[in-house]
């Protein structure tokens, strides 16, 4: 009463933008309490390569390694792209919401929100890839050197950035908790063009010609490159340009969304 | 506390001579395109002053607010926050907003949603005090969707209060509250202002800017009408009605009275508005055998319509 009790300049800025420990365990923490996200990212993806990775010619060799490791591999990108579009689409639900709002009254920086989002999304990712694999070892027919194991996971999980972006996209495109209805399904379809189902070569000249042009791909003949040892270079063009796209269309979204942030 | 409580020593008291204004706006205009939003705004807020911030839809209310929370840029002019950018101010914890809706992720418990708040900030008050303040500790392990509308709201007074903000903005803050529940509000946010806490409230409840504000700002069409305390605004909008018992009156010498609006016989009765009643009041008891005089305000209610009707309102100091 007698003073100003608060005074500005003892005050300090957190460091790394507001960025923490604790925010990154709560929001992994949300992630993996929700069912949907658990079914749809780590158990489906699981299921199918139980379904699809005892298919006949499993002991084929393919490249290093077999057929059935070359059919995990692609399960483990369609799980960790299916988690990362999740996380994604979940930036524009916190924005209508007004979560997005709320942060920006606090310390967190912009950068430090997309960042941790990232990092979030990424751990989702590695979690989900990590259970493909998980269960392609206990199923016992997998089999490609140590090296491949651990280089084509780690690949796996970079490529699904790409799907992050495109989970931010649809996000703000298709408005509330409808983006996954979005999303599922077609990553689903894109999953069945790009080859991640079903090798390219056995679809018909006019489909596989539609194919080369899909997001998934070039990331799937990325993923599959430190088993396969091969990558045509239209597959690192349609990686890098669909991640160019769904980067681009994820900001200008953002930036159009007028509504009060 | 009660409501006769309305004396504030913060205010009146010390500036202290080095404190510097909690919000300053110099000369802020917002476009959005061809439509002008707020045309030049000059305010000052001072430490420890608890200002209403009142104004029909689309006067410009939420644009100035997003300006001073730092959420938007304005198009021309300055806008600081004790005397940084409002973007610094607000990663220093210094600034604090409740908003009536939104805001909250439903999938997090209270106490998560009050420890993610609190760990971004350099400097908190413990989570678990902060709940016991706000009084929600008891349902702290609960999802923020599962919690009623009046849990939702002290929920977001606990984050607000996390840092200890010097300067908190209230968006209709009593909103759904009972009147016992807006007695205990406005007293602890009256302690809070004591100690130096300057707070703007934007409210529809006429009633309560005039009961519990230092200071009620009036906006209208972009612009500033209106700025002092209820009964000045009361005063400066619609004057007040001076009523006396008068047979035969002659309205001519009474309307030649400074400041003399309108006069009305009606029988025995004349009725003036004027803005300088005081006068009136004299003119009519020395100069005619008018008796039984009566002056009454007029409501804020009216002086809220006067001031920010289309009609350009004379004389509205900043």
């Amino acid at each position: 009463m007698t003073t100003q009790s608060i005074d500005p300049t003892t005050r300090r800025v957190p460091p790394l933008g507001g960025l923490n420990l604790t925010v990154l365990g709560i929001e992994l923490k949300r992630m993996l309490r929700n069912r949907r996200t658990i079914i749809f990212t780590l158990i489906f993806p699981a299921a199918l390569l139980l379904v699809f990775g005892g298919q006949d010619g499993w002991q084929d060799k393919a490249g290093s390694g077999n057929v059935a490791a070359y059919i995990l591999i692609s399960m483990g990108l369609y799980g960790a792209a299916l988690t990362a579009a999740a996380g994604g689409s979940m930036v524009a639900l916190e924005r209508s919401l007004g979560w997005s709002r709320q942060l920006r009254l606090t310390p967190l920086n912009p950068v430090a929100y997309i960042l941790m989002k990232a990092v979030v999304a990424l751990t989702m990712g590695a979690l989900a890839i990590a259970a493909v694999y998980v269960v392609g070892i206990v199923q016992g027919k997998a089999e490609m050197p140590t090296d491949v194991w651990i280089l084509s996971a780690v690949v796996t999980l970079f490529c699904t950035l790409t799907f992050a972006a495109l989970g931010v996209f649809v996000g703000f495109i298709v408005p509330g908790e409808n983006a996954m209805q979005i999303l599922g399904p077609g990553l689903a379809l894109l999953a069945f063009l790009g080859g991640v189902f079903i090798p390219i070569d056995s679809y018909s000249q006019i489909v596989r010609d539609i194919a080369y042009w899909t997001p998934m791909y070039g990331v799937a003949e990325i993923a599959r490159a430190p088993l396969t040892h091969e990558l045509p270079w239209y597959a690192v063009v349609n990686a890098v340009g669909w991640f160019a796209i769904f980067v681009a269309g994820a900001a200008w979204r953002m930036s159009k969304d007028t509504a009060r942030v | 506390m009660t409501q006769t409580d309305t004396s504030n020593p913060a205010v009146s008291g010390d500036p202290g001579g080095t404190s510097v204004p909690a919000v300053q706006l110099s000369g802020v205009t917002k476009d959005f395109g061809p439509v002008h939003a707020v045309r030049g705004l000059d305010l000052s807020l001072e430490p420890g002053e608890i200002v209403a911030f009142l104004g029909p839809n689309g006067a410009g209310k939420t644009t100035t607010i997003d300006m001073v929370l730092g959420l938007s840029q304005p198009t021309t002019g300055s806008v600081e926050v004790l005397g940084l950018h409002p973007r610094q101010a607000i990663s220093r914890g210094l600034v604090s907003a409740v908003m009536q809706t939104g805001g909250l992720l439903k999938d997090l418990s209270v106490r998560e949603t009050v420890a993610y708040t609190a760990s971004l900030f350099a400097d908190t008050a413990p989570v678990e005090e902060v709940l016991r303040t706000a009084g929600i500790e008891s349902i702290a392990d609960r999802r923020v969707g599962k919690c009623s509308g009046g849990e939702q709201q002290r929920l977001r007074f606990a984050m607000a209060l996390l840092p200890d903000p010097a300067f908190l903005l209230l968006d209709e803050p009593t909103t759904g509250m009972d009147v016992e529940g807006r007695r205990a509000f406005w007293s602890a946010i009256r302690a809070d202002a004591a100690k130096g806490r300057t707070v703007l409230f934007a409210t529809h409840y006429l009633e309560e800017a005039d009961q519990y504000a230092d200071r009620i700002i009036l906006i209208s069409q972009g612009r500033i009408v209106a700025d002092g305390t209820g009964s000045q605004i009361k005063a400066m909008a619609a004057g007040r009605t001076i009523r006396a018992t008068l047979p035969f009156a002659d309205p001519a010498p009474l309307t030649d009275l400074p400041g003399v609006e309108s006069v009305e016989v009606r029988g025995d009765a004349v009725y003036v508005n004027a803005k300088d009643t005081d006068a009136v009041a004299r003119y009519l008891l020395t100069e005619t055998s008018a008796h039984d005089l009566e002056i009454t305000a007029r409501g804020l209610e009216d002086a809220f319509l006067s001031l920010t009707g289309d009609h350009d309102v004379e004389g509205a100091p900043a």
